[in-house]
């Protein structure tokens, strides 16, 4: 397989093995290009992308747009703070007005689940979701898994604990629908609180025990909790939250000797994980933030750059 | 003047009819279900449909209906949803209480009612139970039942308060309406989207738990206990509610409910392709639920199957769906739902399904309707249960296109809905010819 054939990248839970197989090797090949000390290949010269984010963002937004850049797309980005939205237009005005002019693909982020997929039947234009409320975050369960494999070597076979708030995370989402088809085993683990309904009837295993969870885990991915669930009954303070569910040194022990951290941030550190964690010997959370521009670039090349080689491009 | 009806088959559960026979009309009354011989009427002037192969029931009358007017025209009017009413097979329907200006007083309950006089069907009004639908203050429930509302409701926005609730239903039941109630403890449901489970784990759309509604249900019932009021439970959606109801009747409680046809026809999974015309409230649930609805429905703790028709534009529904109206209209959907999914899957028969539409909610309203009895007003639906029917929602006559039924192919048609002896919805040909639609 060396083509996606598709007009959308809406999440993990539709895509098949082989896709994300593609994706991640056109990623690994990309990563080749941000190592260069010129930057730039004319891939994607004359496309026009545009991010546009209903929610605040720093890292993926950023990301994106290096993405893009990179391969020589124009991109304009479009906040909804800073837009027309705020006069009132709708979502549904706002796309149109954009593919009206000349927008070749989208990168949405919304709050509300679904707002890509329907972008994704309102335009003729490529949409990638870039987080839909508490759906899916597409884009970091693929660099969350380059860069697992890149730590391991393998997906398949691999012990992966993601924990914390669960139940608001499109990014577990899109972590346990991705990890599960390429082979690994996912364990969720949070406060009964911070856990979907019936996760059960995911193809996951659910723990609410911390230390249970990290029991011969190869790779801990810690989600960051939002200042908004601190004071809305989810859990009775951080000081127990952090107690409870914190991922520290010693809870950390109980984890394979070569776990590998992980964390999409950005971090409250002190609550969901401890500083030293954090910046220790097992955190890759900076491969994580440069695998990000490394998979968008894959992203963005397969849904805009036709079948051409990048190697040559 | 007089109308007959001849050769069609006539179901009335009221009388407990159910066979071939033809109707006669005389003065928008109902004067003869029988074998009746044209000659003997020649006498007067009148006119003779030929209906071979259709069946005559009493008119359809839905006890929950959204017409959105006064307030919000750009929805639905008066007039608009009447005219789907008649398209659908309704004779008489319920306007809910939650329009922008909310009848919670005399003037627009008149209003409601003026306006309904003007359209072909008979338009009944429902009063809201506190001012303003804030659920705080009991509104003039007695003014506006002198006014002629028939029912009182919290539809939209339902009564948080249990003494409020209890203050109200006092009032009802002294004035001897029904409280009609939409139960769903808004603390619970929160800003919820969806019915919580699996699939809106998977979807990522904020949940409503089933609990949500089955807490209000019971707390609902045990106040109408209390106050000796007739409590109708509307739209229920979930097994909890049926089973609840259902201990409630057992009980010898005065409870009575409603269930609509999206209730038991979606499940909870057509919201896996973020359709907002799926997102109404209460949500659709599981498919324990459906089948549980449909058990209620056969086992006749669930008495009356109502639409819930709740008209929105397009500017309400072509949006992201946290910030989406909940609702779908049902008026022109109704019946060949009913057919193709209860009475053509076997839940129920023909004659059970007209129950749930004719004398059962004409009952709860005290209706002098519902029935083809000697002497009663002649409100007819005339059907084709075993004609194909395509949804489409562009030729509705609702302003509303917001169904997630769209294109399905279904059986069960209108072929004429009449209203005191006169035709408010399609037209029959004259005798000798055969019978067919022409307009639709």
């Amino acid at each position: 397989m060396n083509k996606l054939d598709r007009k959308d990248i809406l999440g993990l839970q539709d895509m098949t093995q082989s896709e994300i197989q593609l994706i991640l090797d056109t990623a690994i090949s990309m990563k080749e290009i941000l190592n260069r000390p010129v930057k730039k290949v004319p891939t994607l010269r004359g496309k026009t992308v545009c991010t546009l984010f209903y929610e605040p963002s720093t890292r993926t937004r950023t990301s994106f747009e290096v993405a893009a850049k990179t391969l020589s797309a124009d991109v304009s980005s479009i906040a909804a703070a800073t837009s027309a939205i705020v006069k009132g237009e709708s979502f549904k005005d706002t796309l149109l007005t954009l593919q009206a002019m000349g927008v070749d693909l989208f990168i949405i982020r919304h709050q509300s689940g679904g707002a890509p997929h329907f972008a994704a039947r309102t335009v003729k234009s490529h949409v990638i979701n870039a987080g839909d409320g508490m759906h899916e975050h597409p884009t970091q369960g693929l660099l969350d898994m380059l860069t697992m494999l890149e730590e391991k070597g393998r997906l398949d076979g691999l012990v992966v604990t993601v924990v914390g708030d669960i139940l608001h995370s499109r990014v577990a989402r899109s972590n346990l629908w991705g990890l599960t088809k390429m082979g690994a085993t996912v364990r969720l683990a949070g406060p009964k609180t911070l856990l979907p309904p019936e996760v059960d009837k995911l193809p996951v295993e659910v723990y609410s025990n911390i230390d249970e969870a990290i029991e011969g885990a190869d790779i801990v991915n810690v989600l960051r909790i939002q200042l908004e669930r601190m004071n809305s009954g989810f859990f009775p303070s951080v000081r127990e939250y952090a107690k409870l569910f914190g991922i520290n040194k010693e809870r950390l022990r109980r984890a394979k000797p070569d776990v590998t951290l992980m964390h999409p941030g950005p971090m409250n550190r002190g609550v969901e994980i401890t500083p030293d964690v954090a910046d220790g010997e097992f955190s890759v959370i900076t491969d994580q933030v440069t695998n990000g521009v490394a998979v968008r670039m894959a992203l963005l090349y397969l849904l805009l750059g036709g079948g051409s080689n990048v190697g040559t491009a | 003047m007089w109308v007959l009806l001849k050769g069609g088959h006539v179901i009335d559960p009221a009388q407990g009819i159910d066979k071939a026979a033809d109707v006669l009309i005389r003065d928008g009354r109902i004067a003869e279900i029988g074998k009746i011989d044209v000659q003997s009427l020649n006498s007067d002037p009148g006119e003779v449909y030929d209906i071979a192969g259709k069946v005559v029931t009493p008119g359809l009358i839905d006890v929950h209906v959204h017409l959105r007017e006064p307030g919000e025209e750009h929805k639905e009017t008066i007039a608009t949803g009447a005219a789907a009413a008649a398209a659908g097979g309704f004779t008489s329907i319920l306007a809910m209480p939650n329009t922008k200006t909310a009848p919670d007083n005399r003037a627009v309950v008149e209003y409601v009612l003026s306006q309904g006089k003007r359209t072909p069907i008979n338009v009944l009004a429902c009063c809201a139970m506190t001012k303003g639908m804030e659920g705080k203050e009991m509104a003039e429930l007695g003014d506006m039942f002198d006014a002629g509302a028939v029912a009182v409701s919290d539809d939209g926005y339902p009564v948080q308060n249990a003494l409020v609730m209890r203050r109200v239903m006092e009032y009802a039941s002294m004035l001897g309406i029904p409280a009609l109630v939409h139960c769903e403890d808004k603390l619970l449901s929160a800003d919820g989207i969806m019915n919580e489970g699996i699939t809106s784990t998977i979807v990522g759309l904020r949940g409503i738990p089933a609990a949500a509604e089955v807490s209000m249900v019971e707390r609902n019932i045990m106040l109408g206990e209390l106050t000796g009021c007739h409590v109708h439970i509307q739209h229920v959606s979930c097994a909890g509610s049926v089973d609840a109801m259902r201990r409630a009747k057992a009980r010898g409680l005065k409870v009575t409910c409603e269930t609509c046809p999206q209730y038991f026809t979606l499940t909870d999974e057509a919201l896996v392709d973020y359709d907002t015309n799926t997102k109404v409230n209460p949500p659709l649930r599981t498919s324990a639920d459906v089948e549980a609805v449909k058990a209620g429905l056969a086992d006749g703790t669930i008495d009356i199957i109502a639409t819930d028709h709740a008209p929105h534009s397009a500017e309400d529904k072509e949006v992201e769906m946290t910030i989406a109206s909940f609702g779908m209209v049902g008026l022109e959907t109704a019946l060949p739902l009913v057919i193709t999914k209860l009475v053509n899957e076997g839940t129920l028969t023909l004659s059970q399904a007209i129950e749930k539409l004719t004398i059962a909610p004409a009952k709860l309203l005290g209706l002098n309707a519902g029935t083809l009895t000697e002497g009663a007003p002649a409100d007819i639906t005339i059907l084709d249960p075993g004609a194909e029917v395509i949804v489409d929602s562009s030729s509705f006559k609702s302003m509303g296109r917001n169904t997630p039924f769209n294109g399905w192919k279904l059986k069960g048609a209108v072929a004429a809905t009449i209203v005191g002896g006169t035709f408010a919805y399609g037209q029959l040909s004259p005798v000798g010819e055969k019978c067919e639609v022409l307009s639709r």
